[in-house]
């Protein structure tokens, strides 16, 4: 069944302005899985600037499904429980750009190149930005993916995560300059 | 990449290197208004708000250069992530509650419903709001407005929509505040809001504007969406019945997460 026409146009985004760390700060915000849990991962890097500064006052968030595939319904995303698997994580950059998450690997869903569903705001940044962060491990699976596959090299290199030798993941989001994140509208 | 640049300082990237004045400030808004309606005529699809917005000096930096791909969502991009009761108490609605005396300023509740691009409600999602005091001063470090902060009120509420997609909170009505994108620079009176959807394409950070603000057309930030009706879409309505004799003004706003036609289809289980 085909969508029907749309009734109501959608809201404009606006910034998240220099103030919203007491607004949106909470407990354990960037434990979408709690770290002591079995196959907790760090997921983390830097957001820079289109001068390759790194950004202080970012906000990137998070959304992936569960390392057997399964996307999580638990609720408490909010007020952790240190059990539940949410899927979801909130972290605001430190004074060097950092961001960082407790996570886990997201498994295949549907046989597809798993990847972590993220969304960045920032002062100086007028709307929300969409993009995605894959795990580098599958070969097949990244090339079979219609976006990746759509990709240069340069530009598919901006949406791939990098392992660490402990098996975290590190990955830098680069809102302008040469190295660029791919970002999505949908 | 640059391991030799290091982080600026917040507040000194707050201040603006090359401060215009607000004339010169509003002639670049209108031009820029211009070319967006002259694009849109030519038959361009232009995004409701601008990601390149110059007159918003904070961004000239800080907006991707190259369009948005667009792509079909995957199956966790049509899905958001699931809040109830369990995240917030209900007290955490009435930001005039958080202390033990009453807050200075002019106490106002505000509602309305969150709905998706087809009209219908969206229930048991999250709302975030987070706002100056009715001086006009934030509780954050960073913000050094010689203006009071207000010990008994500090500015962040959230809740949990309804099954009707309806929210409602009590407040203060937030006070404007001068900022350094240019010389002689305020913010319009505004609240911020944090919104989740019933799919994470759908989620958006916003501002609610008051009704009759002189300071609209002066505001980089405000005129970062380009069309006059959506601009109208930020601004909450007086509503005299929601006014509480004795006691609050009544405001409504209502919100809409746009997203792909993929998210008419909703997930099963859940709502």
């Amino acid at each position: 069944m085909p969508a029907p026409q749309k009734t109501h146009a959608g809201t404009p985004g606006q910034t998240i302005g220099p103030f919203f760390a007491f607004g949106l700060d909470y407990d354990k915000k960037h434990e979408a899985a709690f770290p002591h849990s079995p196959g907790a991962i760090v997921l983390g890097g830097i957001v820079y600037d289109g001068d390759g500064a790194p950004i202080p006052d970012a906000i990137v968030e998070i959304f992936g499904a569960d390392s057997d595939g399964t996307v999580p319904r638990g609720r408490g995303s909010r007020r952790r429980d240190d059990h539940t698997f949410t899927g979801f994580g909130r972290s605001a950059t430190t004074d060097e750009g950092g961001y960082e998450f407790w996570t886990r690997n997201p498994g295949a869903i549907d046989g597809k190149a798993p990847f972590f569903a993220v969304v960045v705001f920032a002062r100086g940044l007028p709307d929300k930005l969409h993009t995605r962060i894959y795990l580098p491990e599958n070969a097949e699976l990244l090339a079979a993916d219609p976006l990746l596959s759509s990709l240069t090299p340069e530009e598919r290199a901006t949406l791939v995560a990098t392992r660490t030798p402990e098996g975290y993941l590190r990955h830098d989001i680069r809102l302008q300059g040469e190295k660029e994140t791919v970002f999505l509208d949908f | 990449m640059s391991t030799s640049t290091t982080a600026a300082a917040p507040e000194s990237l707050l201040a603006s290197p090359d401060q215009l004045s607000q004339n010169e400030i509003t002639a670049e808004i209108r031009h820029y208004h211009a070319a967006a309606e002259a694009r849109e005529a030519a038959g361009e699809h232009v995004r409701a708000t601008a990601h390149d917005f110059p007159p918003y000096r904070s961004s000239i930096l800080r907006h991707p250069t190259k369009n948005l791909r667009l792509v079909d969502p995957e199956t966790i991009e049509l899905w958001s992530p699931a809040f109830g009761q369990r995240d917030v108490a209900a007290i955490e609605a009435d930001l005039t509650l958080q202390h033990t005396g009453e807050p200075q300023g002019e106490r106002i509740t505000v509602q309305g419903r969150l709905l998706d691009s087809w009209g219908r409600p969206v229930a048991n999602q999250l709302i975030e709001v987070w706002q100056a005091n009715a001086a006009g001063r934030y509780i954050h470090q960073r913000d050094q407005h010689p203006a009071p902060l207000d010990p008994n009120f500090t500015g962040a509420g959230r809740m949990v929509t309804n099954d009707n997609g309806e929210y409602k909170f009590t407040t203060i009505k937030p006070g404007p505040y001068p900022w350094k994108n240019h010389v002689n620079a305020w913010r319009p009176a505004h609240i911020h809001f944090s919104v989740f959807g019933a799919s994470f394409t759908q989620r958006i950070i916003t501002q609610m504007y008051f009704p009759g603000d002189p300071l609209f057309a002066l505001d980089p930030i405000y005129n970062s969406i380009h069309r006059q009706k959506d601009r109208d879409q930020l601004i909450g309505a007086y509503n005299h019945d929601l006014t509480v004799p004795e006691f609050s003004m009544g405001y409504e706003w209502d919100i809409v997460v746009d997203g792909p036609d993929a998210t008419w289809f909703e997930p099963e289980g859940e709502h």
